[in-house]
């Protein structure tokens, strides 16, 4: 057992080595950190509860879009008997997140997700749009 | 315990019941189904007013691709046509004579989407990303085109541009309230759906100064539409392939 040195400190490389993406996530405070969304400061309800909308808003919006273009009904009578427009730009981005870099595409970003609603959809905070690709 | 008998009748009696409801039915569907649509909306066009217009007027061409964020595409292969103008011959083949030219000549026409009674671009869709609305109304769904451009070949009247390359950066003004169209789908002319939505008139009639334009309910015997029907002679773009077209020419 003459080699016991060098088999202590190669496993230390190894173990050094294997957990670097942790150490590193540590060391530049990432890990922990959420996607932190910016919320809208004057409206304090969405369209749906916030439980609904984390997980399921593509669902809400799938069905917006089927009822908007292929039904002609434009208007949605929300949980608490509140009526909007069914506008992604127009009621979503216009009346409540005014801008989607600040909440949507944080979101998005953090999951690594694209969104191609945006490769049509106008966020009017950008005057050129750019695709959310 | 039911005898024999019994049993039989109560066979029959059920089996009765069970066809006269479907009979009834049958009767009643039939009935709502032939009722016709309340609205069909139409187009006139009176080439005559549009040519007393300043020469080069395109106003409703701009007022169009303002409200519909239709890309200036410089490359003309790469074109998206919502309402042009096009030479009378190319818009009428049929019609065209010798007489016909001289009266037409240098008189521009405004062509759109002729929202077909027959559409074949429909017919031809396999994802029914295009479809006929109760109104008439040949709608046009970005979300489910698929980009395949069987309704561009099916289209007689060349009404359909399918989108070659992104159109964002050749949008001049980006008008917020209507979504642009992204690379790999089909567009046209939608008589301004989002607009008679709201009970306004198309873009195109309204900032025409000419008023060449006319659009209204064809179901509704005192539209205006309908009086121009009776009282000009009208004719429409290729009505010998069976269409239907609802834009009207007034000649």
């Amino acid at each position: 057992m003459h080699d016991r040195p060098q088999i202590y400190a190669g496993l230390l490389v190894f173990l050094g080595l294997i957990s670097f993406p942790i150490w590193y996530n540590l060391h530049a405070g990432t890990s922990s950190k959420g996607p932190e969304p910016k919320l809208p400061v004057n409206v304090k309800q969405c369209v749906a509860p916030t439980s609904y909308m984390r997980t399921s808003h593509m669902d809400l919006l799938i069905g917006w879009r089927d009822q908007a273009v292929r039904n002609q009904n434009r208007s949605y009578v929300a949980f608490d008997g509140k009526t909007y427009n069914v506008s992604l730009t127009g009621t979503c981005l216009m009346q409540c997140h005014s801008a989607k870099a600040d909440f949507c595409d944080r979101c998005h970003n953090y999951a690594g997700f694209a969104a191609y609603c945006w490769d049509c959809h106008v966020d009017p905070k950008q005057q050129v749009a750019r695709s959310g690709r | 315990m039911i005898g024999r008998k019994t049993f039989l009748r109560l066979s029959g009696v059920s089996l009765l019941a069970v066809a006269g409801r479907k009979v009834i039915a049958a009767l009643t569907a039939g009935g709502s189904a032939a009722a016709a649509p309340v609205t069909r909306w139409a187009m006139v066009v009176d080439p005559g007013k549009c040519s007393k217009a300043a020469e080069g007027c395109t106003k409703c061409i701009s007022a169009c691709h303002a409200a519909h964020n239709v890309p200036a595409l410089s490359e003309r292969r790469h074109e998206v046509k919502w309402i042009w103008k096009e030479p009378f011959d190319r818009a009428f083949p049929s019609q065209q004579t010798s007489y016909t030219e001289a009266v037409f000549h240098g008189k521009p026409l405004m062509v759109l989407c002729n929202h077909c009674n027959n559409p074949p671009c429909v017919r031809v869709c396999p994802t029914q990303a295009t479809w006929r609305r109760a109104d008439g109304l040949v709608m046009m769904d970005s979300h489910r085109c698929i980009g395949c451009r069987y309704c561009v070949a099916a289209c007689p009247y060349g009404s359909r541009s399918f989108n070659w390359v992104d159109p964002r950066p050749s949008i001049r003004n980006l008008n917020a309230d209507f979504p642009t169209r992204t690379k790999g789908v089909v567009e046209k002319c939608t008589f301004c759906e989002e607009r008679l939505a709201k009970g306004r008139p198309p873009a195109c009639v309204e900032a025409c100064p000419e008023k060449a334009l006319i659009f209204g309910n064809l179901e509704d015997p005192q539209s205006e539409v309908r009086g121009l029907l009776r009282s000009r002679y009208t004719i429409r773009r290729k009505p010998e392939l069976g269409t239907q077209p609802e834009v009207f020419y007034i000649i």
